[in-house]
């Protein structure tokens, strides 16, 4: 749909705005560009309908270089939203929405019938198409922005912070009814914005820029879970990766390494004697290549003593592990609803590595509603 | 009391003289900004483009504005002579600068958002300023128009020292005649009434030419 190559663009004074950009983009994909002011994300969208020409490189919109078209028709042919909104102020909103429509010379019909339409798709009524852009409140004047956007139905839309200028409820509510119409008219969205929480909650990619190149290029989950470096880790902020960390975090990370075990064939005698000592009431059963078979606890000890002699003759072999790789999210469910107060956590061949307690979950709460717990490294040596 | 009443004398008896000078007094003063609405608009539109010249331009307009009027005609009827023609091109002189001021003033005040955002929709540069621009600084050209008309009505008062008639040659009659201050109000008050009323007028259109209009009559 869009296709960066090696796009460079450079001002008079020498040093590059964007340097060497490589990116494509999905037919449908909603892109989110973040950086800090100057990072060239607005040029780059801006070299997309021609607003600033490209120094070097090309890009290609459904396959066509834009360097090749003319830079009108181009522009009529991809929306455009800006935070200031930038209704005309002596047209009324019909007017203002079919503005494109009036530039390729439709009917009068054709453009009314498509004002009314438009107009349906955000909930404003139909007397609104009367009034001038001073009447209507900021977020129904960027709703009417964003119409105009679509008048001509094009499969792209460039937006540049288009809600950065509106109070934060508003905000809210306007991204909400904006993702929902970009999947319901499935168009390619190309998203400036500089604020974090925006990026992740409306794209299916975000590029974090920086100094015009390219620092991570990923989906929302990715790149809350593996920052490709600090500087993503320091823009995301510790917040919000505290805050993401049960959605991406792994049992892997979290759990707590050498559980407490007993080696099949171990009698029962010493059993009981490793519980004393470790102060348990229960023990993970393991082979000896490290592999888990079941589960003992005191009771079944008790009941049993006089029965058995091993380890194995009396344990539950029907017991529920997680692997490693995991996501704790889901962990957090499973522990929760079984109401289990651990669960051995394996790896692929089923040998033993850590336990996830309800003591572990504690930690992660309490990371997350006060934010300065230990980091994930020093909480797992900690623990050992 | 016999002033008044001379005037008043005087004034019925010539009114065919006194409205025949009225209307030619009108007719050089509009012809005058409307030849210098020819030039100062385009003008002011190209030095709203292009900033560097702007500086210049509004420079030299207010060099001109600075010379004595009487000079400055005296100057141009060396060149052109005697006659209506010398009046209309002093007064055009006179009105490039507050048009060609109000010209870039209006162009530069159109709110640059609205204009990235009409060109980002695909205007020509042409359609932008056609569908864009000059309606939205029209009422700022306007008003222009019609401080270079309510100076030109007062320029062309003294278009009567070059011969071109209109009510300043009532007044110049009225200077060189014993007592003549009855006949120097019957020119003075007709152009004092001629500026109020146009003053009034183009202050009208000006309104009317706002571009931000509200969809219904606001109820105050």
């Amino acid at each position: 749909m869009l296709q960066f190559n090696h796009v460079t663009k450079r001002y008079d004074n020498g040093k590059p705005a964007v340097s060497n950009l490589n990116l494509k983009i999905e037919k449908g994909e909603f892109v989110c560009f973040i950086g800090p002011s100057g990072c060239g994300k607005t040029t780059t969208m801006k070299m997309v309908n021609r607003l600033i020409n490209i120094s070097e490189g090309s890009i290609l919109v459904d396959g066509k270089s834009i360097k090749k078209q003319d830079p009108v028709e181009l522009r009529r042919s991809i929306g455009y939203v800006i935070q200031q909104i930038g209704l005309m102020p002596h047209m009324t909103i019909k007017e203002n929405i079919v503005l494109v429509g009036t530039l390729l010379k439709w009917s009068k019909e054709k453009k009314d019938k498509r004002a009314r339409e438009l107009l349906k798709l955000v909930d404003l009524p139909e007397e609104y198409l009367e009034k001038y852009p001073h009447e209507l409140s900021g977020g129904q004047q960027q709703r009417i922005g964003v119409l105009r956007a679509l008048a001509a139905n094009p499969p792209l839309i460039l937006m540049d912070e288009p809600f950065g200028a509106l109070d934060p409820i508003t905000r809210d509510s306007l991204q909400e009814e904006f993702k929902k119409l970009q999947k319901e008219l499935h168009k390619t969205i190309l998203f400036v914005t500089h604020d974090m929480d925006e990026a992740l909650k409306l794209a299916d990619r975000v590029v974090i820029m920086r100094e015009g190149e390219v620092v991570q290029a990923d989906t929302p989950d990715q790149i809350l879970r593996n920052p490709a470096n600090e500087f993503v880790e320091e823009f995301l902020g510790k917040d919000r990766l505290i805050q993401g960390r049960p959605d991406v975090t792994t049992v892997g990370q979290i759990m707590e390494g050498f559980p407490v075990t007993v080696q099949t064939g171990t009698t029962l005698k010493s059993a009981i004697y490793t519980m004393r000592n470790r102060h348990v009431d229960s023990l993970l059963v393991v082979d000896p290549g490290n592999v888990l078979k079941g589960v003992i606890d005191i009771e079944a000890i008790n009941l049993n003593y006089k029965k058995a002699n091993l380890v194995e003759e009396i344990m539950e072999k029907e017991i529920f592990s997680v692997t490693q790789d995991s996501l704790l999210r889901d962990t957090v469910h499973k522990i929760l609803r079984r109401g289990a107060k651990y669960v051995p956590v394996v790896d692929e061949q089923q040998r033993l590595t850590g336990i996830v307690t309800r003591a572990t979950l504690a930690n992660i709460v309490y990371d997350t509603i006060w934010g300065d717990g230990m980091e994930l490294d020093e909480m797992a040596t900690a623990v050992e | 009391m016999d002033t008044l009443d001379q005037f008043i004398n005087y004034f019925s008896q010539n009114s065919g003289y006194i409205w025949v000078q009225f209307y030619r007094h009108f007719l050089m003063a509009v012809y005058g900004v409307l030849f210098a609405a020819i030039i100062s608009i385009p003008l002011g539109i190209l030095i709203a483009k292009y900033g560097k010249l702007s500086s210049w331009v509004l420079a030299l307009g207010s060099i001109i504005q600075t010379i004595p009027a009487l000079g400055a005609m005296a100057v141009i009827m060396i060149v052109m002579g005697l006659g209506t023609n010398t009046v209309i091109v002093t007064l055009m002189l006179y009105s490039i600068l507050p048009i060609t001021q109000n010209t870039y003033v209006g162009m530069k005040d159109v709110d640059k958002t609205v204009v990235e955002s009409g060109f980002a929709s695909g205007m020509t540069r042409f359609q932008l300023l056609r569908m864009v621009e000059l309606p939205l600084a029209v009422s700022v050209i306007m008003a222009g128009l019609r401080t270079a008309l309510v100076i030109g009505i007062g320029i062309a008062a003294i278009g009567a020292f070059v011969g071109a008639g209109g009510l300043g040659a009532i007044i110049l009659t009225g200077t060189n005649a014993t007592d003549g201050t009855p006949i120097i109000l019957a020119g003075a008050i007709p152009t004092a009434l001629m500026a109020i009323i146009a003053d009034l007028i183009m202050g009208w259109i000006e309104r009317k030419l706002q571009p931000v209009k509200s969809s219904k009559p606001r109820t105050a």
